[in-house]
């Protein structure tokens, strides 16, 4: 288990003083000045060194990302945009950083921003996250007052940080969504290549992140690389913020190094499964768009990016969502179904066309009012949405429900053999086809 | 996708206009972005035309466009693309968003959607007769771990029951949503685990208490009630900013305080202190009993609640099922818990605790003590 002095969010429960004076005696803004001072290649090789990976979701290497970005400016600014839209079912990690350990943030902005030669960022952050926003505007205003921001500020570099918000569409935390939303169009993400690090927010050199990949590079910096590369398994490196919701005795978000395994993070931190292990039905390991895995699976899982590719679905966010016996997992996935297809931009015909058509079905499914071949069927199409999108909301929609038909085939056939049961039973009342 | 469109034109205003704060506001923002960039407002704007009206009109969008050097058509299309833009009038004392998705439907949001079924409308986005209510399911507001939870206009509330979310309700509904304390209601510090933490507690960190919600008056949330919904009567004397009230003359009030020798504040607004331990209305303090009762069978109390009981000297079942109306509002105010015995019914819930341990309870109340 991780001891208390390497954590790097240190106040993610809100139990400590938030301002700017509670976070420096926590050691946040401790000597950036002097890291700005060993440059910017310094920055990213230390960054690339610690193995830190994206933690948005996809665990694209952080340091590589920031090395895509034009080593000289041509005439045109740079930008660095902070995604803090965070909507994936299961996840809510970010709100935690935002409305507690804002100057995480703030200063990882301030180390990123120089480190790609942006004088301005944007954290876009959800539109429901209302009190948050204001949370964190706050610790922004008290940076500009204490001279840590702004133009001839005590840093020595000058750097603008804005808070934005969206309203309200999961799709904006796609990242080139998220700049069209920023530039104040409707959120359709674009076609890459070109790709933001040449263009990007205003057609300027842009590099998105997520909340926990830039709060945690100061620390990293400060600590050095191979203080957070000692954490975890080789490629799957570092601290991160889990999140355990659904049937679990007490669900939270807690920080912890990469590669825990499962039991002990639910016995630990979790208070173990709601009825005991024997109760344990699923867990959905990494947000909504991850393919549920069996209890039987997930028993010996390590929780990293490799330890889930080897039970065929992925680590994601880090949000568990667990289920017990008493859960209709058929309904369970429905309603992710009908999450994408609420969610759904509109823009590709697979996308938009098929999360309604997998939502209809399922929901006959739940019910049982379907015919066998249709689970073929279903999964067949779900395999003609994913890939075939300009974004990846086409194959997120997709593999819920691939990891229930590969997981649970039994209980969609037993839910219709009932189903046509009842129909056939002496007394039943036949009703006529719509 | 869903499809959304406009309200009819028979309830869309003649005419929109921000207020003068919310147009020095919009003119701040706009700034935020660089030169011929005005149109990156357009979202941050709506939203603030939103919590002035309530709800989005078509006249807002016209304004919005104009200010910003946009086609209508740009606008609207991004109005009607937000699933977070409200293009109906919603109750004017409370818009309840219950999140429907897996991690909260797994915890029970279901009975939160038939609450406000029975208790609003059957269905979503109308309003119940009086049109103070109204309701919608949402998808993840991102709060997976309190789950299951509402979020009515700026505030979430967390960890629910159907009989919690009704109370809630209740106190919209009677204008009085304030009183309520956002964030989870039950005995528990934002996200980290029931019963207390597994990580970040070292001796200091735990023994402190965790502060309430900032309530650092930044200028956002000055300027703009929740929505033009649930806002306070304006017409009232005692909303008049310029008339000395406790909450605008601190100075005064703690003087007027040191007086009376009373410092806690009458009625509905916040107490300014903790009642002093000598009040006659303190229930009456017993020894520590050989075998106290476990008073965290009382659906409210939490260990550290248990904790401050002990202190006051109460350990029994029979002393909390015995306190009076002026003691109980002592408790409460000492435990700063804003009339929370009164709603959890403590009384009630220790009587029968007292009467007959858990069978009792399970008895008056249909369900386990917790």
């Amino acid at each position: 288990m991780l001891k208390d002095q390497d954590r790097i969010f240190t106040n993610i429960y809100g139990t400590k003083d938030k301002s700017l004076k509670g976070a420096m005696a926590r050691g946040q803004w401790d000597g950036t000045k002097q890291l700005l001072e060993k440059g910017r290649d310094w920055i990213v090789n230390e960054i690339k060194a610690s193995g830190l990976r994206g933690r948005g979701g996809a665990g694209f290497p952080t340091g590589l990302k920031w090395s895509f970005m034009p080593k000289e400016s041509d005439g045109r600014p740079h930008y660095l945009v902070v995604n803090a839209d965070e909507s994936e079912p299961g996840t809510c990690k970010d709100r935690d950083i935002l409305r507690h350990d804002p100057h995480t943030l703030i200063e990882g902005c301030v180390v990123a921003s120089f480190a790609m030669g942006a004088n301005t960022a944007y954290i876009y952050v959800r539109g429901e996250f209302i009190r948050e926003r204001e949370a964190l505007q706050a610790a922004i205003d008290e940076c500009y007052d204490a001279g840590l921001l702004g133009k001839n500020n005590k840093l020595g570099y000058d750097i603008d940080v804005f808070v934005h918000h969206g309203a309200g569409a999961y799709i904006c935390g796609e990242e080139t969504a998220l700049l069209e939303s920023l530039e104040g169009k409707k959120g359709q993400p674009r076609l890459k290549p070109p790709f933001p690090a040449n263009m990007g927010l205003y057609g300027c050199p842009t590099t998105v992140n997520n909340v926990e990949s830039i709060a945690v590079t100061p620390t990293i910096l400060r600590r050095g690389a191979s203080w957070f590369s000692s954490f975890g398994r080789p490629n799957n490196v570092g601290t991160k913020l889990f999140m355990m919701s659904g049937h679990v005795n007490t669900p939270c978000t807690v920080e912890e190094t990469m590669g825990i395994s499962f039991k002990e993070m639910v016995e630990k931190h979790g208070g173990g499964i709601r009825g005991g292990w024997d109760n344990l039905l699923a867990v959905i390991p990494g947000g909504a768009s991850c393919p549920v895995v069996k209890a039987e699976d997930m028993m010996n899982v390590t929780l990293d990016f490799d330890g889930l590719r080897e039970v065929k679905s992925s680590f994601g966010t880090g949000g568990m969502i667990v289920m017990d016996r008493s859960t209709d997992i058929i309904k369970a996935i429905w309603r992710i179904s009908a999450f994408f297809k609420h969610e759904s931009c509109g823009q590709c015909t697979p996308c938009r066309e098929g999360t309604g058509w997998m939502m209809r079905v399922m929901e006959r499914m739940v019910r049982g009012n379907a015919q066998k071949r249709e689970i073929d069927m279903l999964f067949d199409v779900t395999k003609q949405i994913e890939g075939h999108t300009i974004c990846a909301l086409g194959d997120a929609a997709a593999w819920p429900i691939q990891g229930l038909i590969r997981n649970f085939r039994p209980e969609i056939e037993a839910r219709i053999d009932q189903y046509t049961a009842n129909a056939m039973a002496h007394g039943a009342v036949l009703e006529a086809a719509e | 996708m869903s499809v959304r469109r406009l309200a009819e034109d028979s309830v869309q205003p003649a005419s929109f206009a921000f207020t003068k704060e919310n147009a020095a506001w919009a003119k701040a923002t706009i700034n935020k972005y660089p030169k011929g960039r005005q149109q990156s407002a357009v979202i941050p704007l709506l939203m603030r035309a939103q919590e002035q009206d309530g709800w989005v009109t078509k006249a807002a969008i016209e304004v919005v466009a104009d200010m910003l050097g946009m086609a209508y058509i740009r606008v609207l299309e991004v109005a009607t693309f937000y699933t977070q833009f409200q293009l109906l009038p919603v109750g004017t004392r409370a818009h309840v968003q219950v999140c429907g998705t897996t991690p909260c439907m797994l915890r029970g949001a279901e009975d939160l959607i038939n609450v406000c079924k029975k208790r609003i409308h059957p269905e979503p986005f109308h309003r119940n007769e009086s049109g103070t209510l109204s309701w919608e399911e949402v998808e993840c507001q991102g709060a997976c771990v309190n789950a299951p939870m509402v979020m009515i206009f700026k505030d979430s509330y967390e960890d629910l029951t159907a009989t919690q979310l009704e109370h809630i309700i209740d106190r919209f509904d009677a204008g009085k949503g304030s009183t309520v304390e956002p964030g989870p209601q039950i005995d528990r510090v934002y996200s980290a685990p029931v019963g207390g933490l597994t990580s970040l507690n070292a001796p200091e960190a735990a023994a402190k208490k965790a502060p309430s919600r900032a309530k650092k008056a930044d200028e956002d949330s000055v300027s703009v009630p929740p929505s033009n919904a649930a806002r306070a009567r304006t017409d009232a004397d005692e909303t008049n900013p310029k008339l000395k009230t406790a909450a605008n003359a601190k100075a005064e009030a703690a003087a007027n305080a040191e007086v009376k020798g009373e410092t806690r504040a009458e009625g509905e607004s916040a107490p300014a202190g903790k009642p002093s331990l000598a009040d006659k209305n303190r229930p009456a303090a017993i020894a520590r009993p050989e075998t106290p009762d476990d008073l965290k069978l009382i659906s409210g109390v939490g260990p550290k609640i248990e904790n401050i009981l002990h202190e006051l000297g109460i350990f029994t079942f029979a002393q909390v099922a015995s306190w009076k109306k002026a003691e109980r509002e002592w408790v409460d105010s000492y435990l700063n818990f804003k009339g929370r015995i009164e709603r959890d019914d403590w009384v009630k819930q220790a009587k029968a605790l007292a009467k007959g341990g858990e069978a009792e309870y399970i008895r008056v109340f249909g369900k386990k003590p917790r």
